[in-house]
């Protein structure tokens, strides 16, 4: 479904590189986690695959489902299914996160050629997700993200996901911020998620969102590259011996 | 070295302006053919050839501090002739079940409806007996908007709300000009403790020239809200005046809305003049085109305790110019002033410019005053945000300045206004993308 080759980005405002010379691939179906140490490029990724204008793709392709994505837009990308469930969050004022809702649903509905959803419809999708995140209708009268907690926030991501159904998945740094209640919820609705033409990426610092998504490959990310790929048992052992003794063996 | 009687011919050389514009001529020569016409005992008609004097002293160019963004001697090149029978009728009211007054090209068409509690008089019977005369006396050297208006008014309406009276009803004042001239009045006084929301329309078709001015007395304890919708055509002059006065614990918030004209200037000058009182001023201006705007505001702190704030929000599209001037001065006696002040505006246009001038000038030593201004684009980080859901660029950069006026246009707590504004502004945004 995903497939990098060989990919170089660098920060386009003073052309640091950040991706050097990247590769990997997810399959349909696949949840992959991408761990790295700060600074290896983990977010870098994310907003490359989202389509974010501050990164520069000098080399490289990104694939995903046969198709390069590096000429779209991040609207168009949406629209494709891919779907980057942000670690900050942003705040917008004066934007009714159920109208933000409803634009962004029938946007990606539009650019598909399907109808746009009748009001009842949408509601009833708004309530049957919120209900399953724990979240409160009510939160989605109010300006997007204002004023919510790092748990709602997050929750909030996952809600737009279920809401979008999209067909890759990248969660960055999702965990971060979280107690273990709130975590619980979000993992669940990740969970909740998994199917087998959908993949999704959990891009992660730590170990303990893998306890609650169990990943089926995990890549380490080090110095813009993935330098070495396993399955949930690398996770582990990166728990126990820390990055240096995997990133020291591929140095 | 020239003597000292040349210096002073000098001087007045600058104040008398040796060749009129068409504008001033035209205003001029129109007062001359229409004085027969206009409403007003002896007082009155002193008071309208005192604003006249004004008018042939020249109109403010940019020298005049007040007019220094605004150079109305240049800007008003020309007005059109007055035509009683032009095109202009009532409009449907922003808030359905208002109690509507029609003033279509300067003259009050229809028998006001009656509103328990609120007394509605005609601006000429009180000019016919002078006892609006002292109303049009003019103060300072510069308000030119008082002196045009004080020649030529014909009209209005004079509004009483009762002591202690609710007024569910809007009470909507229309003032639609067709090609001609319009020049009205609004004198409204709030009783003590009563609430009532008074909407002022400014609307009307190409060519236009009006001004209107009103004032408003907020009495002890009483609520105003007041909102000013102005929606004239893309090739219209327009000049406001809004005077307040407010007592002991009143609340006022005026809240402001330009959408149209070629040359606007709305001017807010408000005394918070009791103790406790409070001000709130909210405003949008959505300029676009060739649209010159101008809205100055004058707000003096009297009474101890008052609280003030002003939220002004612009999006500035085409070659529009936008102004704010905010000038807040609080007296010595207005100790435990709160005063906050912020204009922010959007532009987005290369060609586009907003000007301001926050201006504080305080006697008293225990206050919190502060303003902020800030001109900027649309934040990337908020569009990647939303095109990252699928909302394409175009909608995601529509969907933002909508929410950076929608967030003043909110605070308002009617529900229906909020709705009719918010539609105004969905208008504005299909018309101008």
């Amino acid at each position: 479904m995903l497939e990098i080759r060989n990919l170089h980005a660098r920060i386009a405002e003073d052309g640091t590189e950040i991706i050097r010379g990247l590769n990997l691939t997810v399959k349909a179906g696949e949840v992959a986690a991408i761990m790295g140490p700060n600074g290896s490029g983990k977010s870098t990724l994310s907003y490359i695959l989202a389509g974010r204008e501050d990164y520069e793709v000098t080399e490289g392709e990104i694939l995903y489902n046969g198709e390069s994505i590096l000429e779209m837009d991040p609207a168009e990308r949406a629209a494709k299914g891919i779907f980057l469930a942000f670690q900050y969050p942003m705040e917008i004022p004066g934007v009714a996160t159920m109208e933000f809702l409803k634009v962004a649903m029938n946007s990606q509905r539009k650019a598909r050629g399907e109808e746009p959803l009748k009001v009842p419809d949408f509601l009833k999708r708004v309530r049957e997700a919120t209900g399953s995140l724990q979240m409160n209708m009510d939160m989605l009268k109010r300006p997007l993200n204002v004023g919510f907690s790092g748990g709602e926030k997050k929750r909030a991501e996952i809600l737009q996901m279920k809401l979008l159904e999209p067909r890759l998945c990248v969660l960055d740094e999702t965990d971060s911020g979280l107690d273990i209640d709130a975590l619980k919820v979000v993992a669940d609705g990740v969970n909740a998620l998994r199917a087998p033409d959908r993949a999704i990426v959990i891009i992660t610092h730590y170990q303990r969102l893998l306890d609650y998504i169990v990943p089926d490959t995990v890549h380490v990310l080090y110095r813009g590259q993935v330098v070495k790929t396993g399955d949930k048992g690398l996770a582990l052992e990166l728990e126990k011996n820390g990055y240096a003794g995997v990133v020291g063996e591929a140095a | 070295m020239p003597g000292s009687s040349e210096r002073l011919r000098n001087a007045m050389n600058i104040q008398a302006n040796p060749t009129l514009t068409a504008a001033e001529t035209a205003l001029i020569d129109a007062f001359a053919a229409r004085l027969s016409e206009l409403p007003g005992d002896a007082a009155v008609m002193l008071r309208r050839d005192e604003a006249v004097e004004r008018i042939k002293a020249g109109l403010p160019n940019r020298r005049v501090e007040a007019w220094h963004y605004t150079d109305l001697r240049r800007l008003l090149a020309t007005v059109p002739p007055f035509d009683p029978a032009g095109d202009a009728r009532p409009l449907s009211p922003l808030v359905e079940g208002s109690a509507v007054l029609p003033l279509l090209n300067g003259t009050a068409t229809a028998a006001p409806v009656t509103v328990e509690g609120v007394a509605v008089e005609a601006l000429p019977d009180l000019l016919a007996d002078g006892r609006y005369a002292p109303a049009l006396a003019l103060a300072e050297r510069d308000d030119a908007v008082g002196a045009i208006n004080a020649a030529f008014v014909a009209d209005g309406r004079a509004v009483e709300v009762a002591e202690g009276a609710e007024i569910a009803r809007p009470i909507e004042v229309q003032n639609v000009v067709g090609a001609g001239q319009s020049h009205v009045r609004l004198p409204v006084r709030v009783g003590a403790n009563a609430r009532v929301t008074l909407v002022e329309r400014q609307a009307g078709a190409a060519g236009g020239f009006a001004t209107s001015v009103s004032s408003l007395t907020v009495g002890e304890g009483a609520e105003v809200l007041w909102v000013i919708v102005q929606e004239r055509a893309a090739d219209a002059a327009y000049l406001g005046q809004f005077n307040a006065t407010i007592a002991k614990g009143g609340r006022l918030t005026l809240f402001f809305m330009n959408i149209g004209g070629k040359l606007v200037r709305q001017e807010v000058k408000v005394t918070a003049e009791g103790e406790a009182c409070e001000f709130r001023l909210r405003g949008v201006n959505l300029l676009a085109g060739e649209t010159h705007c101008d809205v100055t505001m004058v707000l003096d702190h009297l009474g101890y305790g008052a609280t003030s704030t002003e939220v002004v929000r612009n999006i500035v599209l085409d070659r529009a110019h936008g102004v704010f001037q905010g000038q807040i001065r609080v007296a010595r006696e207005a100790q435990k002033t709160d005063a906050k002040m912020a204009c922010n505006t959007l532009l987005l246009s290369d060609e586009g410019e907003f000007s301001t001038k926050p201006e504080l000038e305080i006697f008293a030593d225990d206050v919190a005053c502060g303003h902020g201004a800030t001109v900027a684009e649309i934040d990337a980080d908020h569009l990647f945000y939303l095109m990252a859901r699928g909302i394409p660029e175009k909608e995601a950069r529509g969907l933002l300045v909508k929410a950076f006026l929608a967030e003043v246009i909110e605070e308002l707590d009617d529900e229906a206004l909020v709705t009719a504004l918010e539609e105004r502004l969905n208008d504005w945004f299909a018309e101008h993308g």
